[in-house]
């Protein structure tokens, strides 16, 4: 602060401080690494004390059967917040997933006819391709993901109402075939869906954090310019992620159809939202750059246990759980912003 | 399109595109217009001009809303919900009479616009997950407080739904005169021009000292006050309350109107006509599709056509 500074200079350096301040919350590194560490074990910690409150509350709760079924249920719900993750750390988002998830049911049930293969591959390729556009509008053509997305999820919906004689004609999984059992088997006490998320997480985790193209994830989403300049190939990244997030979608709905040995087609609708809930609860920033695939599975089970919870209590309608989920999501998304070293501008 | 067909040299597609991006929308319905007067049957009717009407009214009066959250280069994902919200409110405080019914439903709306400009403007999240935690929440609470359709019978509110001026019903009558309103507030007042600013880019219009929390919350009151306004009014038409379904996807109907419409969703600016038309474009759209017999599907499908082909052609205009 030197004495000759003018009223004018000392404006600009005030607006500038301020600038600075809005873009780069300062602080201390400790209470840096504490932001850091909430932001990213802060599910998990809701997590416990919720489940261990209900554990306690209710006698139904921890039981073998209870925990058992809110794995499986969760499984689908995870597989798709598996993909949205991917594509929300780029920066994206995807609001297709509800309806690839609902299209994949039906295309599995439907070609469960031909054999198993065919009812897993077939939802995954015809989703997948669908992301493949989605990816190729947004990274190529450079609209904006959210329009993009939702004009396929429209789509999306309206292909799977043609194929099912708008929503009259339910296709069936064959009852003892490997599909059925893939869907409604356990092994070790656990459905196999779940064991099958597991295995995807732990590939998403590896892929995301060991592989170069994980780092070309959080490149484009951190700093897309930065990311090109750099030499990341940024649109094909967006376009694997985009189709990442197609084919999880549909294997999803395929494994649900699987589930419910058939191809529901009231499915999947405002999917789409729980992903994206579960995803930003469990600490993936939506501005990219900066997420975790084990948050997104935190978040997936905080929201089923969350659900659970509101079941157990009975006299409380289901409409409660929106309200809550809304409630906490509103929570959440707050305390990122607040914690969240890269604040918006302003 | 036709010009440029004429004069190959002109073929530029940028020209081609801007054309598309303005004018393209009134094309689209002047289209759908001659083709449903050539080839459907019962098309070139009074009633049924006033149905199509009465039933694009709603979603021409969220839009008008969507289109100022979007002028400022945000989103409202929560009018469904606050649709569903109004209906049961409406529903709840319609015993005691028409009005007071109408200013709590409006109280709601107010707060939770209070709430989306609250987390937009002042925590600073991003308008697309600020709102989608009351499309999440909203109609839950629209639920907890009425758990199911109710009939309502209550003259007043029948009459709000079914009557008219001078032949033509109160709704159209209510939306023209919504969208001239939200129109002069955009062209002609301070705090069009602001939203306009804050749109086109926040940080300058910080800079330049405009009050940039305080239009931003007023923008996202403003858009649930039109989409409960839009609530009562379904309501009213049809004579009971629905929350589990009034208001479903009414957020990507008003964002196709008024993306359709020319407004770009980068913000900065709002075509109020083109958003008007745009939902017409929509209701036309459907109202072909069904009259022909075609699948609800198909309607879905061409939509989403009709939403890409939009922004293509909206593409490279303003910022990215």
């Amino acid at each position: 602060m030197t004495a000759t500074r003018t009223e004018t200079e000392e404006t600009v350096a005030r607006t500038e401080k301020e600038l600075l301040d809005a873009a780069e919350p300062v602080g201390s590194s400790r209470s840096e690494r504490l932001s850091a560490l909430v932001q990213q074990h802060g599910a998990l910690a809701v997590l416990v004390i919720v489940s261990a409150v209900a554990s306690l509350s209710f006698d139904s709760f921890a039981t073998g059967d209870n925990l058992s079924n809110m794995a499986t249920s969760s499984a689908f719900l995870a597989v798709v917040a598996l993909g949205m993750t991917f594509v929300i750390i780029t920066g994206g988002i995807d609001l297709s997933v509800g309806s690839l998830f609902a299209l994949g049911g039906v295309l599995a049930a439907w070609g469960s006819q031909y054999g198993t293969l065919v009812a897993l591959l077939l939802p995954m390729a015809v989703c997948g391709l669908i992301g493949v556009v989605n990816g190729l509008l947004i990274a190529r053509s450079r609209l904006a993901p959210f329009i993009v997305t939702l004009a396929a999820m429209l789509g999306a919906r309206g292909l799977m109402l043609s194929l099912t004689d708008e929503g009259a004609n339910t296709y069936l999984v064959a009852k003892g075939s490997f599909l059925a059992e893939l869907g409604q088997g356990t092994t070790l006490g656990l459905g196999n869906p779940v064991w099958i998320t597991l295995a995807l997480f732990v590939a998403g985790a590896v892929v995301l954090r060991r592989s170069r193209f994980g780092q070309h994830v959080y490149a484009v989403g951190g700093n897309e310019d930065a990311a090109a300049l750099m030499g990341a190939p940024v649109a094909r990244t967006k376009i694997i992620v985009y189709t990442l997030s197609g084919v999880l979608a549909g294997l999803a709905g395929a494994l649900n159809a699987a589930w419910l040995a058939s191809g529901v087609t009231i499915l999947g609708n405002g999917m789409e939202l729980e992903a994206i809930s579960a995803v930003v609860i469990g600490g993936t920033l939506l501005t990219g750059g900066l997420g975790y695939v084990s948050g997104s599975l935190v978040g997936v089970l905080l929201l089923k246990v969350i659900q659970n919870v509101i079941n157990q209590i009975g006299s409380l309608d289901s409409s409660y759980q929106q309200v809550v989920s809304g409630a906490f999501l509103a929570v959440v998304v707050i305390a990122q912003t607040w914690l969240g070293r890269r604040r918006q501008l302003l | 399109m036709a010009e440029a067909a004429i004069r190959p040299a002109a073929l530029d597609r940028a020209r081609v595109l801007q054309w598309m991006q303005t004018y393209g929308v009134y094309a689209g319905v002047a289209v759908l217009l001659v083709v449903n007067i050539a080839v459907t049957p019962h098309f070139l009717s009074a009633e049924n001009f006033r149905t199509q009407a009465v039933q694009v009214a709603p979603v021409i009066i969220v839009a008008l809303g969507m289109a100022l959250a979007i002028g400022t280069e945000g989103i409202d994902l929560s009018v469904g919900a606050v649709m569903a919200l109004a209906a049961s409110v409406t529903a709840l405080y319609l015993g005691y009479g028409l009005v007071p019914a109408l200013l709590t439903v409006a109280v709601f709306a107010a707060v939770v616009g209070l709430a989306n400009g609250a987390l937009v403007a002042w925590v600073g999240v991003q308008p697309i997950v600020a709102t989608l935690a009351l499309m999440v929440g909203g109609r839950g609470i629209a639920l907890v407080l009425l758990p199911q359709l109710k009939d309502l019978h209550n003259p007043a509110l029948a009459s709000l739904g079914s009557g008219d001026v001078l032949g033509i019903p109160y709704l159209i009558v209510i939306a023209a005169a919504l969208a001239l309103l939200v129109a002069f507030v955009i062209r002609r007042t301070t705090f069009g021009r602001q939203l306009l600013a804050i749109g086109d880019n926040r940080a300058a219009a910080k800079l330049a000292g405009l009050p940039v929390r305080r239009v931003l919350m007023l923008v996202y009151v403003a858009c649930a006050l039109l989409a409960a306004v839009a609530g009562v009014l379904a309501t009213a038409r049809l004579q009971a309350s629905d929350p589990t379904s009034l208001g479903n996807l009414m957020e990507l109907s008003a964002i196709t109107a008024v993306v359709v419409g020319g407004t770009p969703l980068s913000g900065g600016r709002v075509n109020i006509a083109g958003t008007v038309a745009g939902a017409v474009l929509i209701q036309l759209l459907t109202a072909t599709l069904i009259k022909h017999d075609l699948p609800p599907s198909w309607t879905q499908i061409a939509q989403a056509i009709v939403i890409v082909l939009a922004v293509y052609a909206a593409r490279g205009r303003g910022k990215r």
